[in-house]
This record gives structure tokens, C-alpha cells and sequence, in this order.
């Protein structure tokens, strides 16, 4: 029972914004081009389902590449800064200056040199998602409960084995937090490469359906992928919550969903 | 319940010395030209009120606080103290993703030696001492306070050092759950060199073989107290609660 609430909720909240779509366009009369109707973009995502996919796989790759690149570098980064203190004093701002720069604003650079293929794209959500990682997970590793650490010194324990057995599993939950932001924010990059430079992905289809007026298209892409984002930040969120299930979770909702 | 005494042997037991030991805390200094003993195979429990730098003291002992000249610990046995102390603090300091039988054999993992048959069935054999035989598969988190500190002297007494030492363990449990802890640890840890800091008179009357009170800025450590009848003696010993007594009306003067 209470495993089906959050799917009954998730599927009364749809059907509220489709009713709401459908009333804006009758209300409005809106043209077909600028507000296509609820029906016309559902049988346009039926009809047009094998190109839809084709993209939407391409553009899945880049988000799970970029996640997987993403996590691996940002987690040997915060390694790197938590165990080598003049990587502290010379990584460090280089990593907040290079958080500055907006995305976007290298894409072009990133196509530039990386191509129209995947290399870039999947470049674009590495620099997103790297900085959550590495911060997040730095946090963890810098903030391990003393006592643990004096423990482990009576225990005579080396600083490998301490590392494994006590400073990483202690900073797991910060770095899950990390990896949350991160799955929130890869498609973002992905997206935002497809637009820049792109012969294929769903941030290529919307542009093109755009330029030739195909509105239904568009939205149907739209749709496609915020359906695939939010599934890729639900699977991430599960499977983090079962890998870690020490974590405590305090806010009683969350329990209850269990 | 079986006594456990230290498997090497009541030989292996040394006494402690701590001498001139000095040490600042930030720019306040918290004693200087200091002395103090822990006698071989007994209690000594350390009174004072917070703050007056009892856990430095054990701190120092432990060796986790940096010796500022011209500080010397040293056992009576003339070998280094290092690798032959363990460590009980008021936290439980379990780790929350390992099980209570995983927590026990965490000295035994962090130095890098195998978990044998022998190593776990140890464990369990020591869970079972602290009463909670049947709850090894159990994560702190599904544990109560006391349980977690039987965990934590399970986890103590695994390590199986000649010296042990307690930095308020049983504080943050309530009265009753002190108590039964309280014998347990005095049962299980006897026979070793054992320094307890503690702020609860009752507890240090209860259990040390000697009772020093350190008071003081910088704080000076008292003559030993020595409470009549083996340790852990009676909460209603009336010779216990008249040192108490004298003990709280000599803190509030």
C-alpha cells in the first residue's frame, strides 16, 4: 500500500497539469505552432517513438558517461586535496575560479576542440558534475568524527588502512549528496552540448523541430527528457539509499515511503 | 560470567607514571610540574569537575595529546607505552555501518591482521560477556545507549592491552543502565592497569582502588583516596557514601 502512495501522487499531479494544458489551449485559442494540445503531442510521441528513442539513447549515453567520468574524477580529486596539503593551497581556488566560468560559455570552445560527437557533450556534464563530487566528498573526508580518528590511533592503525576502513565510509553519505546533485545536473550539460554542436541527441531534435516549426516534436522531446532525468535522479537516489543504509534519515516522511 | 583476565598474563602488567607533565591548553596553562601513578593491575580513578583537564591528562597517557616538555609517561616494565593501551571514551564511537561483531573486531582489521575463526568466535564470546549474545548482527543505530557502551567495552576488551582507559564511559547512559555497566566493567576489566576519569564521585568510590581528585587552575592532582572493600563496591556501602559525601561538600566549599 504505502509503496504504491508516491506513484498515485506522481500520476494525480500529471493529469492535473495535462488538464491544465488542455484548458490554456482552448481558453486561449493559442496557435497550434506556439501551444500545441495535450493529444497532438501524446500521438506524435507514439508516431515518432523509434527517432524519439534513437536520440534520447544517444543523449542517455553522454548524461551516464558524463556521470560516470564525472564521479570517478571528482571523487580522486577530493583524494588528491584531502591527502596532498599543497594541493589544498594551488588546486583548490583554481577549481572555484574554473566554477565561475559558465558553462555555456565554454561549450563552443568544447565543441571546438572535442568535435560533434559524443566527446564533447559528455566533456560538458564531466566539468558540471565534477564540482559537486569533489566538494562534497572533500567535506566528507575532512570531517570525520575525531573520536573515531583517536580511536583508531590507540588501535595502532596505519594511514591506508584508516583511510579505507574509516575516513571513506564516513564520508559516503556526503558523497551520496554529491552524486544526487550530480545526476540533478548531468542532463543539463549534455543538453546544452547537443545545442551548441550536434548532428544527434534530444537537445539537437529540439532545435531542429524548432527551426521547422514542428512544435508537437519539440514538446514531445521535452517530455522525453525530463522523464529520463527524473527517472536517472529516482534510480540514483534508491540505489544510494540501499547502498548506505546506516544513514540516518530524520525527515519522517522519507521512512514512511520505505 | 567469567572473569577475562589480560590473556597475556598478570606479569605483562605494568604500572604507569606520569612525570612533570605540563600542558597548555591554547594560551591557558592547564597544569605543570604534574605527577601522577597508576598502579599495576588496579582502578585509579581520576576525579574533577569538567574542564579542569582530567581528559588531557588521559589524553596524554593515551598518547593522542602532544607531550610538551619536559612531560615523560612511562611504564614500570622501562618498554613503550604505545601499543599496549586501549581506549574508551563517553561516546561509543561505533562506527554506525558496521555491526556490533564487525565494531568489536575493528582493532583487528585497522592493524591488518586476518579475521580468523578463532578472532570472530572471540568476538562473539566477548559480546556474550557484555550480555548481548544473539545482537552481533545488530547496527548501532538498532541499539540503545547502554547497549552501544557494552558494545564499545566488548570492542575495549578485544583488544586485550594491559591498560586501559576510560574517559567518562558510562556518563551519557542513565542511572540505572551506569550502574549494571559499571559492574560489568569492573568485573570484565580486572586485573589490568585501568585509569578512569570521571566527574561522578559515586562512580570513582564505586569502582577505583585509589580515588585522586584534581582540582584547581592549574589544576593540582589530591592524595589517593583509598574507599575499604573490593571494587565494585555496593551503591549503598555506607562507607562509600560518607567519602561521597565529604567528596561533594569539599567540591562546594
Amino acid at each position: 500500500m504505502s509503496r504504491d502512495r508516491p506513484v498515485i501522487r506522481g500520476l494525480v499531479t500529471v493529469i492535473v497539469l495535462l488538464v491544465a494544458w488542455q484548458v490554456v489551449v482552448l481558453a486561449t485559442g493559442a496557435a497550434h505552432f506556439l501551444l500545441p494540445p495535450p493529444a497532438a503531442v501524446f500521438a506524435t510521441l507514439i508516431h515518432q517513438a523509434p527517432r524519439l528513442g534513437h536520440h534520447a539513447l544517444i543523449t542517455l549515453v553522454e548524461i551516464l558517461l558524463g556521470l560516470g567520468f564525472g564521479v570517478v574524477l571528482g571523487a580522486a580529486a577530493a583524494l588528491v586535496l584531502a591527502y596532498w596539503p599543497p594541493a589544498r593551497r594551488w588546486l583548490l581556488p583554481v577549481l572555484v575560479v574554473s566554477q565561475a566560468v559558465p558553462v555555456f560559455a565554454l561549450a563552443p570552445i568544447l565543441v571546438l576542440w572535442l568535435g560533434y560527437g559524443l566527446a564533447s557533450k559528455v566533456a560538458m556534464a564531466v566539468l558540471i558534475i565534477f564540482f559537486p563530487v569533489t566538494a562534497a566528498f572533500f567535506d566528507g573526508l575532512r570531517r570525520t568524527d575525531p573520536g573515531w580518528l583517536d580511536l583508531a590511533r590507540t588501535m595502532d592503525a596505519g594511514p591506508g588502512r584508516l583511510l579505507l576502513l574509516i575516513r571513506l565510509p564516513a564520508a559516503l553519505p556526503a558523497v551520496a549528496s554529491g552524486i544526487r546533485i550530480a545526476a540533478a545536473v548531468a542532463p543539463i550539460g549534455a543538453v546544452v552540448g547537443e545545442w551548441v554542436g550536434a548532428s544527434s541527441g534530444l537537445g539537437y531534435l529540439m532545435l531542429y523541430a524548432n527551426a521547422r516549426v514542428q512544435s508537437e516534436l519539440m514538446f514531445a522531446a521535452l517530455i522525453v527528457l525530463g522523464a529520463m532525468a527524473v527517472t536517472l535522479y529516482f534510480t540514483i537516489d534508491r540505489a544510494l539509499r540501499r547502498a548506505l543504509p546506516w544513514q540516518p534519515d530524520s525527515l519522517p516522511d522519507f521512512n514512511q515511503e520505505k | 560470567m567469567i572473569e577475562s583476565r589480560p590473556r597475556g598474563g598478570a606479569a605483562a602488567v605494568p604500572s604507569v607514571a606520569v612525570g612533570n607533565a605540563r600542558l597548555r591548553f591554547g594560551d591557558t596553562l592547564l597544569f605543570e610540574a604534574l605527577d601522577f601513578e597508576l598502579a599495576a593491575g588496579s582502578w585509579t580513578c581520576l576525579l574533577g569537575s569538567s574542564g579542569v583537564g582530567k581528559s588531557s591528562l588521559l589524553r596524554l597517557v593515551a598518547g593522542l595529546a602532544r607531550h610538551e616538555p619536559p612531560t615523560r609517561v612511562s611504564a614500570s616494565d622501562g618498554q613503550p607505552l604505545a601499543g599496549r593501551i586501549a581506549y574508551m571514551a563517553q561516546q561509543d564511537l561505533l562506527l554506525p555501518w558496521l555491526t556490533a561483531l564487525d565494531n568489536v573486531l575493528l582493532g583487528t582489521r585497522l592493524r591488518g591482521q586476518p579475521v580468523t575463526i578463532n578472532k570472530v568466535a572471540e568476538a562473539r564470546r566477548l559480546l556474550d560477556d557484555v550480555g548481548l549474545g544473539g545482537r552481533d548482527g545488530l547496527r548501532p543505530a538498532a541499539l540503545s545507549g547502554g547497549m552501544r557502551q557494552r558494545v564499545a567495552l566488548a570492542r575495549t576488551l578485544m583488544e586485550d592491552r594491559p591498560v586501559v582507559l576510560m574517559d567518562e564511559p558510562f556518563s551519557a547512559v542513565d542511572a540505572l543502565t551506569r550502574i549494571r555497566l559499571q559492574d560489568l566493567a569492573a568485573r570484565l576489566l580486572a586485573g589490568r592497569t585501568v585509569l578512569l576519569v570521571t566527574h561522578d564521585p559515586l562512580e570513582a568510590l564505586r569502582l577505583g582502588s585509589r580515588v585522586h581528585v584534581m582540582s584547581g587552575f592549574p589544576a593540582t592532582i589530591g592524595p589517593a583516596l583509598i574507599p575499604p572493600g573490593p571494587p565494585p563496591r555496593p551503591v549503598g556501602d555506607p562507607a562509600v557514601l560518607e567519602l561521597q559525601a565529604a567528596l561533594l561538600q569539599s567540591f562546594t566549599a
